[in-house]
């Protein structure tokens, strides 16, 4: 069946039979690979995409499902060549070491921020609750989600 | 105690001002593109025509393959190849990413006539969708004739129990016919004695249980033939190197035809120096001539990865009434699984990396045994045996502090090992043999001792109970080392060389798997070069393009790695100065490099950009560039002092870590912030370790929760403050003064928060992880009596 949604601010259409997951549309016929699959079962949030600007396991959803719907990758946030401010903090920060989880984390910190531009250690480890790092302690994640939200308040350059 | 006739070491102390590279908290050279989503791991890249490997896997513990009947997988459309024992080499090699000779096991064959655990390969397909893949391992008709399986330790030494490993072609098998992998025993003095001479003694036995290191990256390969028909590899591994050499034994193909590349990759901690799909890999590619991608799920990493390795560990001590350490004894029996990956260095490193902590007992026997068991395979992880041992030693420690009525800290005060001093047990106990002897050159323990207290506020916390509720508060601590690198046996190699701009091409073995290290490598060379970092362009672990390093493991990297790097970059930096003098007419002497510029003392200065120039195309023209090797005499130890404020609900037994608090020693911190980093994730993953990670066997041996829900790592809501406070010492050894940092932060949170939970509510727990139900059965059995 054909599906017709955009992807980073892109239309695109795609022939999909409908068990393919969103996942596999995006790393495998879209060569969006930001998303990462780390179990498949919507445990550790290594696939999150934004849809229709909500943070979703894209492991978990099947591409029928996404007809006429906007789908925001780690790849459509920055302006090109560049960083989006939530890029910035976690590369500043020390917020990355591995790096696999990193794109789960950054759009699940983008829909929090979009929301909450102030958020409390609480709000921000609450957001990030789907998401799994086995490398950093998320001490440096956090740090560096406050200051990600610090720079796009403008209270800091 | 006396060093043991070795020269006599002063404590350095040096200035670590000085510095315009290391030391700083530069980003990592790797972070841009991974915060922007480029295609920078194994599976981002695709390539035309590429199989899809799954793998077929026993249901059975124990069972011999009668025959498989491979013909209606083979017959499904898109299915390009099977294999299993009857198609593929018989060889028997191991797992083990090791150095040569690996001191494990050759145990494993590609594909067995017999399997030893639920999970053990059987076959695999290779498939032009991963679908059909998984269609064809569903028609492969497999006959198998089960056999008595030994699902415990106990079991596998019972006098009738089955033979894991009846082959008679498996090598390096302490006693097979016993199911034992190894055996170590080394004595220091006289025990037995010590313990009579002994005004108080304490004894402890602990297990620890099957817990896995769940890399957010499960194991994937892809594989293909280069435009020259060579065979590459692009895999997730932690030792590239390694696995060249394993996969070429095992398929019995030359080395000079394997290229084995390793991209970011997604974690590891040691579950990745163990070649688990590289060699299945190969084969496909080998014989179909198309790539192959082979990715382990979630459940498979579970089932079929490898696993800490669970450990019975009894512990005696004896000391004088005064505090002093007399005698030390301590028995592990650890649990290999059906495999003997890592199984005689995890059992060496239960007591080499700990027991040298407390060098002021005179009498020490440390013995042991690794089993094979028909269970879930054990390997490297993280900590790798000094996790488990300090368990059981920091926990003593604890207890014989309460027997002596003395200060759990200032017990460790007064026995741990300090700058100028050493340990019988370093030349007894290696890794797997023999160790070396080493004077301690660097020790700021006491330091991280006082500012841990500090941070934690001990001495108006510990010992108070106080109490909130059902709600119970208690504080504990512990003291570790680790060490850096295996002595006399790893190899880290770096080459160097100059491009047109000032720039340096640092080519690199060693292994970044997230821990940063091409960042500090890269800081080492830019510090000596007179460099920034941007102007080193750091390329590692390609074996067709980087020289040797053994990869990432035994908290080698900075140590090992490092000096390799600085002494590439020394030399590198002579030819530079030899040019420069040229260019400038002067003689060499005096002249200093730094600032991309070699200036004279008169003033005169010229450009690194200049210098190089001038060697590529102007007089006696050559390539600046070097290559340097090291292999390091002494494996020198971090430090760290652990802290941890619990509460307990006495209701339900679940226990809250309230504030963790960690000071640390790792020399210099050629990046703080990642060193940092490194231990604040070891201490998030020791706290897991402690608290809630347990992989749950069935009673067949099967693997009961093999997922992210119903095995529990933490979470960001799950993690409480953690302080890691880096405390300063210089290593004379190291490059800059640098220890390692990698591992030694996940052997504290299992002791300090045992002991936390005594300081909280009097039971000493024995058994991790601390579930609600084991601590408040220890709550329930105390108060019983």
């Amino acid at each position: 069946m054909k599906v017709a949604f955009t992807v980073n601010g892109e239309r695109v259409e795609a022939d999909v039979n409908g068990r393919t997951r969103l996942l596999d549309l995006l790393r495998d016929r879209l060569f969006l690979t930001g998303a990462k699959e780390g179990c498949g079962e919507g445990e550790c949030g290594a696939c999150t995409v934004l849809i229709d600007g909500r943070a979703t396991n894209s492991c978990l959803v099947l591409a029928p499902q996404i007809d006429g719907r906007d789908v925001l990758t780690v790849e459509g946030i920055a302006p090109d060549g560049g960083m989006h401010p939530i890029q910035r903090a976690f590369v500043e920060k020390g917020a990355v070491q591995c790096g696999f989880c990193t794109p789960g984390f950054i759009m699940s910190t983008y829909a929090l921020l979009q929301e909450n531009p102030n958020p409390t250690d609480e709000d921000i480890k609450t957001a990030l609750e789907g998401n799994l790092c086995r490398c950093t302690g998320y001490a440096k994640i956090l740090e560096a989600v406050h200051y990600a939200a610090a720079l796009l308040r403008g209270d800091v350059k | 105690m006396p060093n043991h006739g070795q020269p006599p070491v002063k404590e350095r102390t040096r200035s670590v001002e000085g510095f315009t590279v290391v030391r700083h908290n530069l980003r990592k050279v790797d972070g841009i593109p991974l915060v922007t989503g480029k295609p920078k791991f194994v599976a981002d890249i695709d390539l035309p025509n590429t199989l899809y490997v799954k793998i077929l896997r026993s249901p059975y513990a124990h069972a011999r393959i009668v025959d498989i009947n491979t013909a209606r997988a083979e017959a499904l459309p898109g299915v390009a190849l099977v294999l299993t024992y009857k198609n593929t080499p018989q060889r028997r090699f191991t797992t083990a990413g090791q150095g040569y000779p690996e001191p494990s096991p050759y145990d494993t064959r590609m594909f067995d006539t017999k399997v030893r655990f639920v999970g053990d390969r059987v076959a695999a397909v290779a498939a032009e969708t991963r679908e059909i893949a998984e269609a064809a391992l569903k028609v492969i008709e497999v006959k198998y004739e089960e056999i008595p399986a030994a699902l415990s330790i106990d079991a596998a030494l019972a006098p009738d129990a089955p033979v894991i490993h009846d082959e008679d072609d498996a090598t390096g098998i302490y006693d097979p016919k016993h199911n034992i992998v190894a055996d170590v025993d080394i004595d220091v003095g006289n025990v037995t004695q010590g313990f009579t001479k002994s005004d108080v003694t304490v004894e402890t036995t602990c297990e620890l249980q099957y817990a896995q290191h769940t890399p957010i990256e499960p194991h994937v390969v892809l594989s293909y033939l280069d435009e020259d028909d060579r065979l590459v590899l692009r895999t997730s591994t932690q030792v590239p190197f390694h696995v060249r050499r394993i996969v070429a034994y095992a398929l019995d193909y030359p080395v000079r035809n394997i290229r084995v590349i390793k991209p970011r990759i997604g974690g590891g901690f040691g579950t990745k120096q163990e070649i688990l799909l590289e060699d299945i890999a190969a084969i496909v590619t080998l014989r179909t001539r198309r790539p192959a991608l082979i990715e382990l799920t979630r459940p498979e990493e579970f089932i079929s990865a490898r696993t800490r390795h669970p450990m019975r560990i009894r512990v005696k001590l004896g000391a004088k009434s005064d505090g002093t350490l007399r005698a030390m004894e301590m028995e592990a029996i650890s649990n290999t699984g059906a495999y003997g990956s890592h199984g005689l260095t995890v059992l060496s490193n239960v007591g080499s990396k700990t027991l040298p902590l407390y060098n002021k007992a005179e009498d020490v026997h440390f013995y042991g045994k690794a089993v094979y068991t028909n269970l879930p395979v054990a390997g490297a992880y993280r900590g790798y045996g000094a996790t488990q041992g300090y368990f059981a030693l920091e926990t003593a420690m604890d207890a014989l502090a309460e027997k002596l009525g003395i200060d759990p800290v200032e017990l460790r005060r007064k026995n741990h090992i300090r700058t100028g001093e050493t340990s019988p047990i370093f030349v007894k106990l290696g890794e797997g043999r023999e160790g070396v002897e080493q004077v301690i050159r660097s020790c700021a323990l006491d330091k991280c001792i006082d500012i841990g207290m500090e941070r934690i506020d001990w001495n108006a916390r510990h010992g108070k109970r106080i109490r909130d509720g059902s709600w119970v508060h208690g504080l504990g601590m512990s003291v570790h080392m680790q060490g850096s690198g295996i002595a006399r046996i790893d190899m880290g190699a770096a080459t160097i060389k100059m491009n047109e701009d000032g720039s340096f091409n640092l080519l690199i073995g060693a292994t970044d798997l997230g821990t940063g290290s091409d960042t500090i490598l890269g800081q080492i060379a830019a510090e000596a070069l007179g460099v920034p970092l941007e102007k080193i362009i750091v390329y590692s672990s390609d074996t067709d393009m980087t020289p040797f390093d053994v990869g990432a493991y035994a908290s080698s990297t900075t140590y090992v790695s490092g000096m390799a790097v600085k002494r590439a970059a020394d030399e590198v930096k002579a030819q530079i100065i030899k040019v420069a003098a040229q260019i400038m007419g002067t003689a060499p002497d005096g002249l200093v490099l730094a600032d991309e510029h070699v200036s004279a003392p008169s003033g005169k200065s010229t450009s690194l950009s200049e210098v190089c120039h001038y060697a590529l195309y102007q007089a006696d023209q050559f390539q600046i560039g070097a290559t340097a090797s090291f292999v390091p005499d002494e494996s020198p130890p971090p430090f760290m002092a652990s802290f941890a404020e619990v509460a307990v609900d006495t209701d339900t037994g679940f226990v809250k870590v309230v504030n963790y608090v960690a000071a640390v020693d790792c020399g210099t911190p050629i990046n703080p912030k990642l060193a940092q980093g490194q231990v604040e994730g070891a201490l998030a993953n020791g706290i897991g370790y402690a608290l809630t990670e347990e992989m749950l066997l069935s009673p067949h041996g099967g693997v009961r929760n093999p997922n992210l829900f119903d095995y529990k790592i933490l979470g960001a809501l799950d993690i409480p403050p953690i302080e890691v406070i880096l405390v300063d010492s210089y290593e004379p050894t190291g490059p800059l003064g640098a220890k390692s940092v990698g591992e030694i932060g996940i052997n504290a949170p299992i002791p300090t928060i045992a002991n936390a939970i005594y300081d909280a509510v009097g039971v000493r727990l024995r058994h991790t992880p601390f579930t609600p139900e084991r601590v408040l059965a220890a709550i329930r059995d105390k108060d019983r009596l």
